[in-house]
């Protein structure tokens, strides 16, 4: 969908302000947002790809006035309704009114936690040989999904070079579209600035972007 | 918040001890001091540096203090003619395995939508100033591919064991926003 999370190559937000000695969370509450949100998702309520159109779907005055982990709170609530997880009942409530749906594996452990730990693996065999090969010229569709993608709006009708072949791997619009994880050739393609933002770019920048292979044409 | 918490353990999703254990581990157990290592032993190790940019998921996993990385890490080298740099536009994708959780600015808006636009002005913000001359690289982590940026090793860091090197090595030059520490500042 073209939203407000695409924000390549918007102006306006200001400057970018480092905080020495950040620690990992600024609130409590911000580790137990994330520590629930990697648990119900390794309940397998849902992928990693569902989770971040959660936020994408945000309204985008809500997207902009939250904060990061608030962010987190609304799409983790919105989700755990959407699959009848916790009513919307009991967050009003502030208590269970019904049991937990069974998801076939009991209750999130401390022993599971290591699996969470791991960063996930979205390799697959390939479904067809790659349609591009390191070098090609190509162009980034000018497409406009309305659901979850990840080709963002500032590739978008440019083209660019394939710098490398990254396997075949899940494709997300397929996931959070229903239809199951699709693999698809994944490509790191690379732009010049002025391709991307006109003939005053800076013309010592380049500017790559992870594009699975339905985002791409032959030039 | 504390809500829901309640609402998931009641229901039977999750037990508190887990959550406390998820916090526990990106509070005390991961962060850049992993990718710190790695870089070190990169700067130390010619043969280990070639693995690293080959192929970078199998080379940390080669380390034992390190242990198991996600798939599809990339090692991206800086050099005098290239400097790389690394965000997602999207969201916040991050080799959290590698560098622990991404600090509040790479998440924030204003680095998201910069810094494919006008990265010097970005690192400036950082207090980083290039060459004119220097290509900048910027690669937008769109996918689950996952970038680490290999800084340059210091001059004046002759002789120097991995640990003492790995001192040098910060968050941000691993993410691009800044530069590894000058020999000076820990000796």
């Amino acid at each position: 969908m073209d939203g407000i999370h695409d924000m390549g190559g918007m102006d306006g937000f200001g400057k970018v302000a480092p905080e020495p000695n950040e620690p990992p969370f600024h609130e409590p509450w911000e580790g137990r947002m994330l520590a629930m949100n990697r648990a119900v998702r390794g309940l397998g309520a849902w992928n990693i790809d569902v989770d971040r159109y959660g936020i994408e779907s945000l309204p985008p005055r809500v997207y902009l006035t939250s904060s990061y982990y608030e962010r987190w709170f609304l799409r983790t609530v919105r989700l755990l309704a959407e699959r009848g997880l916790v009513g919307a009942d009991e967050m009003e409530a502030g208590r269970a009114l019904r049991p937990g749906k069974d998801m076939g594996r009991g209750a999130f452990a401390p022993a599971d936690v290591e699996r969470v730990m791991r960063r996930g693996s979205y390799g697959r065999p390939a479904q067809a040989p790659a349609q591009f090969k390191i070098g090609d010229r190509v162009r980034a569709k000018n497409i406009h999904p309305k659901s979850h993608t990840r080709l963002p709006r500032y590739v978008r009708g440019h083209v660019g070079v394939v710098e490398r072949v990254q396997g075949c791997c899940v494709f997300p619009d397929a996931v959070v579209a229903g239809k199951g994880e699709d693999p698809q050739w994944l490509y790191t393609v690379r732009f010049d600035a002025r391709e991307l933002w006109g003939a005053d770019a800076d013309p010592t920048v380049k500017v790559s972007v992870e594009a699975f292979e339905p985002y791409l044409e032959h030039v | 918040m504390r809500a829901l918490e309640k609402i998931l353990v009641e229901k039977g999703y999750v037990e508190t001890a887990a959550l406390d254990r998820i916090i526990e581990s990106y509070e005390t157990k991961v962060g850049p001091h992993i990718g710190a290592r790695v870089i070190a032993k990169a700067w130390s190790d010619p043969s280990f540096r070639r693995s690293l940019l080959e192929d970078a998921t199998k080379a940390v996993s080669t380390l034992a203090e390190v242990g198991r990385v996600g798939e599809h890490l990339v090692a991206v080298e800086n050099t005098p003619q290239l400097h790389n740099m690394v965000v997602c536009t999207l969201c916040s994708c991050y080799p959290w395995d590698v560098l622990g959780l991404p600090p509040v600015w790479y998440k924030s808006f204003a680095y998201r939508s910069r810094v494919v636009k006008e990265p010097r002005a970005v690192l400036a913000d950082f207090g980083v100033v290039l060459p004119a001359s220097t290509e900048i690289r910027v690669w937008d982590s769109t996918a689950e591919t996952r970038f680490l940026v290999v800084p340059m090793r210091p001059a004046g860091t002759d002789g120097w064991n991995e640990t003492k090197l790995a001192s040098l090595v910060t968050r941000d030059c691993m993410i691009g926003t800044g530069l590894p520490k000058n020999p000076g500042e820990v000796a």
